[in-house]
């Protein structure tokens, strides 16, 4: 409904767009009539959220195809960036972290952390760009942006794969970190921590059988909360790696005022975000025995 | 503060870790990457269609991709400007310059294998005013009727003389359909051109093949693929690191330097039919008075204004006139740069001081040059306030539907449109009977009639300042060393790539 009102007051024309610059407003106001724009909002929400709920996306008023398959197409896209983002964030963050929070009073705890931060101060477009750079333009490792479906050429694929998912994965794997390293300190100030070094362990076996999926609960949490900022912060990405993903869909369908497109991707994000969320609570119980007592 | 420090370590680490994932990630294929073999090529281009229909929506993307490529017309204009034969090989008109004769190449077929006759033309010319919705469509209401008088001959009866209606057919109005092709024309088009459209990967590219079943000379390359970029820096990456293998339009002048100093790249620079314009709204009591506008004129430094925004490309125009029009003069002489005049001027028609808004699209030459324009005019002794408006949404309905600004910056990029952008009805509310009249002699006349009409309505416009002419917008392209048949020129709306070959 926000958004449906947002975009009604929002200036411009999907009709006056299509036709551009040399459009005369008779044709503008027949075209608003084959959209269905002069129709009023209520009756035009209606009609949008009916097909929503019937599985229908609608038709899109600049390319006049249906959304739906499109808005599917583009979303894998994005899923396959976001999951391998997150997978280098997570590789990069659960050792770096555990390291940090054993370490953290020596020099090599301070390095890394220090090295975190300034991970978590680069926004992922300007590593993207920095990787480009580097990778691509300079050393000519890796192609500097496109995109390749896995089945059409699994190798291009996964050259083009390694920068957007490592700019992205990079940054949240910097955020990732911080919040393990503190995750791991509590535990191990944890009396339970301290039994199990009592009874001979050593530190880090210690930390493996005891701590780490006690300081889990608090990194999922956190984990699921970046999933969400990853789905947007891969939009930009998107831009600067030219990948055809719901990002530059959605920016395209702002420029073009193709509403229904826009309504329909910003819905698909929330259910994605809701989703990912309703994953997280099961992470939960699965993690930590003591919510599964709590159902009964 | 340590943060140089640990800025290096932080990049040193994020490095060799990076060289690690690439290794194994690049390790199944040889060599770096590449676009395509000998047989296709990869063209990057700026703006992607929305659809793929140009008879419903408008835009220069559409035909620049499809027309004479995937879709033909009965003539077309060569690199010179002049019309020559297309689907029709040759044509005849009356002495009344009313009833025009094409006689049409016997072996054309269309993509959907139906041959293309008379009765194709016929169904192509009635469907503009039928089915069109762009207002282009306005071309083709001089036709009375078009009739096939056998299935190679055609009859086109006008209701009026008008040289403009030929033109207009070599344009996007004159292209070709088939009767049984247009049922999905936003997806599926089918033409009778050199390249077949065979996918199109929304956001990301079309991909043509060659059409071997054409009937002229086949094209050299078996795939052209058309990739869409946003972003200029994405767009000349792509160049540099050889997944493309032309960037059809610069965006960025200033970027120019990286391929012009590499000996692998070819730099080509031409003139297009793309005038910036910093146009007036005539209607406004401010603008009526000749001498603000004048004043506006030669307020500007033209040549130091190119330098600052465009990197100096692009050629200085004094009018709506390329070039490349037959009827080109050059008039950068009628309003020259004079700052001590612009001031007088706005003195005498009461302007100075004046505040005028500045509405700018969100395009970078826009951006740039509005920046230029405000601090020029301001030595002047006017006062501009400049608003960014989001193109191409906010900018249309704003300024181009309700005329609700004093003065834009825009690239008219319509060949000849001379006449349609300096209209009452149009934003630039330019309200002029003789100008209207010397194009109404130009149209009806014979050639020499229309040669010398459009100067007239040229060298008029430039006089009466119905705008300023920031500069011409250049066709700049840079390519792969070895490749021919780029044109050095853009003024069709089509990027044709049937003459693209290796050397």
């Amino acid at each position: 409904m926000l958004v449906f009102g947002f975009l009604a007051v929002l200036p411009g024309d999907p009709a006056r767009v299509a036709l551009g610059v040399n459009a005369s407003d008779e044709a503008v106001a027949e075209l608003r009539r084959q959209f269905g724009l002069d129709r009023s909002l209520p009756v035009q929400y209606v009609d949008w959220l009916g097909g929503l709920l019937r599985g229908d996306l609608g038709t899109s008023y600049v390319s006049k195809a249906a959304i739906g398959p499109q808005v599917f197409d583009r979303l894998q896209v994005t899923l396959i960036l976001v999951v391998a983002a997150m997978a280098i964030a997570l590789v990069l963050a659960v050792p770096a972290g555990t390291v940090m929070a054993a370490r953290h009073r020596r020099l090599s705890g301070v390095a890394l952390s220090a090295l975190s931060q300034v991970g978590v101060a680069v926004p992922a477009f300007l590593a993207g760009i920095l990787l480009i750079m580097v990778f691509a333009v300079k050393l000519g490792w890796l192609p500097a942006n496109g995109w390749t479906p896995p089945a059409q050429d699994p190798a291009m694929f996964l050259r083009q794969l390694v920068l957007p998912a490592l700019s992205l994965g990079l940054v949240q794997g910097a955020v990732l970190t911080r919040y393990v390293r503190s995750a791991v300190l509590d535990v191990l100030r944890e009396d339970y921590l301290r039994t199990a070094r009592a009874k001979g362990l050593r530190p880090f076996p210690a930390l493996w059988r005891h701590g780490l999926r006690n300081a889990a609960v608090p990194v999922v949490t956190v984990l699921g909360l970046q999933l969400a900022t990853l789905l947007i912060g891969a939009v930009v990405v998107e831009r600067v790696f030219v990948i055809p993903g719901l990002g530059s869909l959605l920016l395209d369908g702002v420029s073009q005022r193709d509403l229904i497109l826009v309504q329909d991707v910003v819905m698909v994000l929330v259910v994605a975000v809701l989703l990912v969320n309703f994953l997280v609570d099961l992470l939960y119980v699965a993690l930590d025995p003591r919510l599964r007592t709590g159902t009964r | 503060m340590k943060s140089y420090t640990t800025r290096a370590v932080a990049f040193v680490a994020s490095a060799a870790l990076l060289a690690l994932t690439a290794c194994s990630a690049g390790s199944s294929t040889s060599g770096g990457p590449s676009a395509g073999g000998d047989q296709s090529l990869s063209l990057g281009l700026v703006a992607e269609p929305a659809s793929l229909d140009f008879t419903t929506t408008d835009g220069a993307a559409i035909p620049q991709a499809l027309l004479g490529n995937v879709y033909e017309s009965l003539v077309k204009q060569d690199e010179s400007g002049k019309i020559v034969p297309a689907l029709a090989k040759s044509w005849t008109v009356s002495p009344d310059r009313k009833t025009y004769t094409f006689d049409l190449v016997d072996n054309a077929k269309f993509s959907n294998d139906k041959p293309f006759t008379a009765a194709d033309a016929v169904f192509s010319i009635n469907r503009v005013k039928t089915a069109w919705t762009t207002s282009l469509k306005a071309a083709m209401d001089v036709v009375q009727e078009a009739k096939a008088l056998s299935p190679t001959q055609l009859q086109v009866t006008l209701t009026k003389p008008s040289n403009g209606w030929l033109f207009r057919m070599t344009t996007r109005i004159g292209a070709m359909f088939s009767e049984t092709g247009v049922s999905a024309l936003a997806t599926e088009p089918i033409g009778t051109g050199p390249y077949k459209f065979s996918k199109w990967n929304r956001g990301d590219s079309i991909v043509l093949q060659r059409n071997d079943a054409y009937w002229g000379t086949k094209p050299y390359f078996q795939q052209i693929t058309l990739k869409y970029f946003k972003d200029p820096t994405a767009l000349n990456n792509a160049l540099l690191t050889g997944t493309i293998n032309v960037i059809t339009t610069v965006q960025a002048p200033e970027a120019l330097t990286q391929f012009t100093s590499n000996e692998k790249y070819q730099v080509i620079e031409g003139t297009t039919n793309g005038e910036v314009l910093l146009s007036f709204n005539n209607s406004k009591p401010v603008f009526r008075d000749i001498r603000t506008r004048q004043a506006i004129r030669q307020a500007i430094d033209h040549k130091a204004l190119l330098d600052t925004c465009f990197a100096g490309r692009g050629k200085l125009i004094g009018s709506m006139v390329p070039p490349t029009d037959p009827w080109y003069e050059d008039l950068t002489g009628v309003a020259p740069y004079d700052l001590a005049k612009a001031k007088s001027l706005l003195q005498a028609s009461g302007a100075a001081g004046a505040t005028l808004r500045l509405r700018l699209p969100t395009l970078p030459y826009a951006t740039s040059c509005g920046q230029v324009v405000k601090s020029q005019l301001e030595q002047a002794g006017l006062k501009v306030q400049i608003d960014q408006l989001e193109f191409p949404a906010a900018w249309l309905t704003t300024v181009l539907k309700n005329a609700d600004y004093d003065m834009s910056i825009i690239a008219h990029v319509e060949p000849r449109d001379l006449g349609s952008v300096f209209s009452p009805t149009y934003y630039t509310r330019y309200n002029d009977p003789e100008l209207q009249q010397l194009l109404a002699a130009a149209d009806a006349g014979d050639e020499k009639a229309q040669l010398d009409n459009m100067r007239k309505a040229g060298r008029r416009l430039s006089e009466q300042a119905a705008s300023d002419w920031l500069f011409l917008l250049p066709n700049l392209i840079v390519a792969d060393k070895n490749l021919t048949g780029l044109p050095q020129n853009a003024i069709t709306e089509n990027f044709d790539l049937s003459r693209l070959a290796r050397s």
